[in-house]
């Protein structure tokens, strides 16, 4: 397939694990922030090829992972209303809330519905002007255009009966979080192709330089990670802290233009609650003051946050922030699968607990 | 096709920018995704879609330079590489 099979090939990635086992001169830990990454960390063994002395971190990348419990209940409470419609990406709907999760909800005859994009929630509400049609607007800079798009075009077209509950989160609060925490291991980041591909790296460029940290703009594919890894460690050794770009075929400089301009449009910077790791300020995207009608808080009355019991067992904020690896929980494949999830990071297709379940059941040799 | 798996172009619908829409294979698959933020994309073009949108088109001569990388690391190393 083109575009992919090159970028799988066996023998050009034993030559970058070749590279990055002769630069590497001692221990070192770097972190993949998307959890889309992770997946192909895993899924593909790429950490097991790498040097024992090289830790990969897994990251908070994974929107459903930290979307808080308390908005998976604000989202539940939605879904219970008789003449409302609440639609979003698969995961969310295996979430567990404080006491149930979206599909159970359905289950007892709430409207929950999986939707693919976020256009296809507003198909809905075209089509069924009787009811509220709330999306469930959960994600990173890559997904907030989509989302900010479709209430773009519900204001053009006067449709007063679709809403966003908002739940967006920005990758570069969250990676100052990380490397201002007193806890904090991460020496390199790789950067979310992505994200990147909306949103630019050139916001990455004081971060680098004000923690002294390399991070490199990485693609999905495991020619992509590996070079990712071996840029990273370059730098390192080399004692540079900048921010490279080798995922060039999808990524320019600035981004996407026309996405950032809907997105700066429609949604502005403010505090979130991430799950596991709690307030940082400016990490989350609300919607601006022309678009407040469609705050789907507000229009059901929620904005007071319904009180929530996380799982207790569940170390997810551990894992998000890359302190403990998923084989580390005590629940991890006994009484936490993704059958029956005791948290986030378990049910996501990109979540970290998933991916270990997935692929690796019992990992091996410290990564 | 959430991994940044890219797709190509095989229909573009007219209309306006925003709500352009577009075909898109994923060798086999195909799936209608919205081009508004890629105006510039063609039938025939490969892009990256996330979440139902086209993000970014992927550039051909660009695609290549993973491997000019690795063949300048080979150089590089010529000789000295031993390392298994
Ligand atoms: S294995 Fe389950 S309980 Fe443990 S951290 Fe992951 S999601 Fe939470």
């Amino acid at each position: 397939m083109k575009f992919v099979d090159e970028y799988r090939d066996p023998a050009a990635a034993r030559h970058f694990v070749r590279a990055i086992k002769s630069t590497l001169t001692r221990p070192r830990s770097i972190m993949e922030i998307c959890g889309g990454q992770t997946h192909a960390i895993v899924k593909f063994g790429l950490d097991q090829l790498l040097p024992s002395s090289l830790t990969l971190v897994h990251g908070p990348g994974c929107p459903v992972c930290v979307t808080p419990v308390e908005m998976i209940n604000k989202a539940i409470e939605i879904a219970l209303q008789p003449d409302a419609i609440l639609c979003s990406f698969g995961d969310m709907l295996r979430v567990p809330g404080s006491q149930r999760d979206l599909f159970s909800v359905k289950a007892q005859g709430g409207d929950a519905r999986i939707v693919y994009s976020p256009l296809d929630a507003l198909k809905i509400a075209r089509a069924n002007p009787n009811k509220q049609v709330v999306f469930f607007a959960v994600g990173f800079e890559t997904t907030a255009p989509n989302n900010a798009m479709a209430v773009y075009q519900a204001k053009r077209e006067n449709l007063e009966n679709f809403s966003l509950l908002v739940a967006h989160v920005c990758v570069p609060p969250a990676m100052e979080a990380i490397l201002s925490s007193l806890d904090n291991q991460v020496e390199g980041f790789l950067a979310a192709g992505h994200v990147c591909a909306v949103m630019g790296y050139r916001e990455y460029e004081p971060i680098a330089q004000k923690y002294h940290t390399p991070i490199v703009v990485t693609g999905f594919e495991p020619l992509d990670i590996l070079q990712g890894i071996a840029l990273c460690i370059k730098q390192l050794e080399e004692g540079r802290a900048e921010v490279e770009n080798p995922y060039v075929r999808a990524v320019r400089p600035d981004g996407n233009l026309a996405a950032k301009k809907i997105l700066a449009q429609v949604f502005c910077p403010g505090p979130r609650v991430w799950r596991g790791i709690g307030e940082i300020p400016d990490s989350g995207l609300h919607l601006t003051e022309e678009y407040s009608f469609f705050d789907a808080e507000m229009r059901f009355g929620l904005a007071e946050a319904l009180r929530a019991n996380a799982a207790s067992e569940c170390i997810s904020g551990s894992i998000l922030r890359g302190i403990k690896k998923p084989h580390e929980c005590p629940a991890f494949g006994v009484r936490c699968t993704p059958e029956q999830p005791l948290g986030a990071p378990m049910v996501s297709n990109e979540g970290a607990c998933a991916a270990y379940y997935r692929y690796r059941r019992h990992a091996t040799k410290g990564n | 096709m959430c991994l940044g798996i890219p797709g190509k172009i095989v229909s573009v619908t007219d209309g306006e920018d925003i709500y352009r829409m577009g075909t898109i294979d994923f060798s086999g698959v195909r799936k209608e995704i919205s081009l508004a933020y890629v105006p510039e994309a063609q039938v025939g073009d490969y892009v990256v879609v996330h979440a139902g949108f086209a993000i970014s088109v992927v550039d051909e001569e660009e695609a290549n330079q993973v491997f000019e990388y690795l063949k300048e690391m080979e150089e590089l190393a010529s000789g000295s590489d031993t390392v298994s």
